[in-house]
């Protein structure tokens, strides 16, 4: 259960749209099921009361929908982030993505999202609706009129389970008690895949990869993929928008959109929570994450504004590429 | 370069300023490299992005090679600072893929190091037949 309640959050809303702060609120809206929660903009108390959800589904991370929100809409935004979308919210301001007088920050805690994968993992496909029920969800389906009532907990979504701060590092308000940083263990699984032989990796990825279908989901709903001419819409590259052809344009795509982030990505899970393939983009992120950390001191995307982004920053004593595996093993 | 009759091919990304004109140098003094080593000649070794290297690997290459100047003598004064962190970040993610290792190098060869970009790649051709044909990162389609 979340510690903060939607009434809670629908008044603060109310609050600042009858005071004139904001003149729209970013909010969560229920899609096409009970787990489907997709970002909505209110602009009345009328339609948050209708329409406005705060659940264990309500995942999106808000902060990329300001670069275009912020463009469209004339007026201050109220937005909704929890701890980790505001780490995204930073690297876009670093980035100069959004205009920051044009929205209005409320930091919400939170206690973990659910993962649907999971939940369809214990009840099984055809879920007709899903109520919280203190600290658990009630999920009928249309087989069985009987809720299943499943442990939110037991169904946590990966990133939540490696969650790396309760900590909110933007907000112009903060609602609830504020956290720390955690000691997570997201870098675990990277380790894992590290110690096994090239082969073990290879047929690790190829299985994986392979299930992409290039639906571009992962990319739309990073924070950090706000290209405005992406290399994959390049018609000239001949992998516009189309399903791999082979296993070579599946890594192609794999190796290049993590670069592409690699330095900025603030770990924020997104890619992984939309992939409807289900394939752990996370352990692509955090594979350059985890050497970034090691080949050039720590660094977290997000965690302040203006801070430069390692691969866009050297020193004259960088380790050279071919040392990087001299390195690894020495260490393991 | 050849073991057991199979000849790499080798992608040298060589940057304008140092490694290109090393590369002339090697020539001029009449010092041998293997003739499937097809050089790519670039502003600067920072001009090399990640796809250029893929791309490489997809229409054929079996092996890829960026040189640049020494790190304090590019041209640009801090492109190949820059190379050398993409570098490595993407080496690192290929061997985590799978990816051998040896397929893909970075050297540092002046204008004056005729001798060294020779062995250099002497010595990366011999490393890259030993693996044989590029499997993991090709493209059927490209093959003949
Ligand atoms: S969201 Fe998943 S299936 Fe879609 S392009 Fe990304 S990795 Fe591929
Ligand atoms: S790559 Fe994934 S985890 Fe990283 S910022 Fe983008 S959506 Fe978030
Ligand atoms: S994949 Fe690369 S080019 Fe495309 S939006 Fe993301 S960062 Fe930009
Ligand atoms: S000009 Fe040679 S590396 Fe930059």
């Amino acid at each position: 259960m979340q510690a903060i309640t939607r009434e809670q959050l629908i008044n603060k809303a109310v609050a600042l749209l009858a005071d004139g702060t904001v003149k729209y609120v970013l909010g969560w809206k229920k899609g096409e099921f009970d787990y489907d929660i997709t970002p909505a903009v209110f602009e009345t108390a009328e339609e948050l009361n209708a329409d406005f959800v705060w659940n264990d589904f309500c995942g999106a991370n808000f902060s990329k929908y300001l670069v275009a929100k912020t463009r469209k809409l004339d007026g201050k935004i109220l937005v909704f982030l929890k701890p980790c979308d505001t780490y995204s919210f930073n690297q876009l301001l670093t980035e100069h993505r959004f205009d920051r007088d044009k929205v209005y920050a409320v930091g919400i805690p939170c206690n973990g999202m659910a993962d649907i994968a999971k939940v369809k993992e214990v009840c099984g496909d055809g879920i007709s609706s899903i109520a919280t029920e203190g600290d658990a969800l009630a999920v009928t389906t249309i087989y069985d009129d009987e809720p299943v009532k499943v442990a939110v907990e037991s169904v946590l979504a990966e990133r939540c389970l490696n969650c790396k701060s309760k900590k909110h590092v933007a907000y112009d308000e903060l609602m609830g008690e504020d956290g720390d940083t955690l000691d997570s263990n997201r870098f675990d699984e990277v380790a894992k895949l590290e110690a096994m032989t090239p082969d073990e990796r290879f047929a690790f990825w190829q299985n994986e990869l392979s299930r992409c279908i290039r639906c571009n989901a992962c990319r739309d709903v990073c924070p950090a993929c706000t290209c405005e001419k992406c290399v994959f819409d390049n018609p000239t590259s001949g992998v516009e928008n189309k399903a791999p052809a082979n296993s070579f344009e599946e890594k192609m795509f794999h190796i290049i959109r993590a670069f592409h982030v690699a330095g900025r990505c603030t770990d924020c899970g997104e890619c992984s929570r939309v992939c409807p393939q289900n394939i752990p983009l996370h352990l692509l992120n955090r594979k350059f994450i985890k050497d970034i950390n090691e080949f050039y001191g720590e660094y977290q995307a997000g965690a302040e504004v203006g801070s430069r982004a390692p691969l866009v920053n050297y020193t004259t004593e960088d380790l050279e590429p071919g040392e990087v595996f001299d390195r690894r093993d020495t260490n393991a | 370069m050849q073991v057991n009759g199979y000849k790499p091919l080798i992608v040298a990304f060589c940057c304008n300023w140092c490694s290109y004109a090393g590369a002339d140098l090697a020539g001029n003094n009449r010092l041998s490299y293997p003739a499937d080593v097809k050089i790519i000649r670039v502003p600067c070794s920072c001009r090399v992005n990640p796809m250029f290297i893929l791309r490489a690997f997809q229409r054929g290459a079996d092996g890829v090679i960026i040189c640049g100047c020494h790190p304090g003598d590019c041209h640009y004064t801090s492109g190949n600072y820059y190379t050398r962190r993409r570098m490595a970040m993407l080496f690192s993610m290929l061997d985590y893929l799978g990816i051998e290792r040896e397929r893909t190098r970075v050297e540092w060869v002046s204008a004056a190091e005729g001798a060294k970009f020779a062995a250099t790649m002497n010595d990366f051709a011999e490393k890259v037949a030993a693996l044989g044909e590029n499997k993991r990162l090709e493209d059927l389609r490209c093959k003949q």
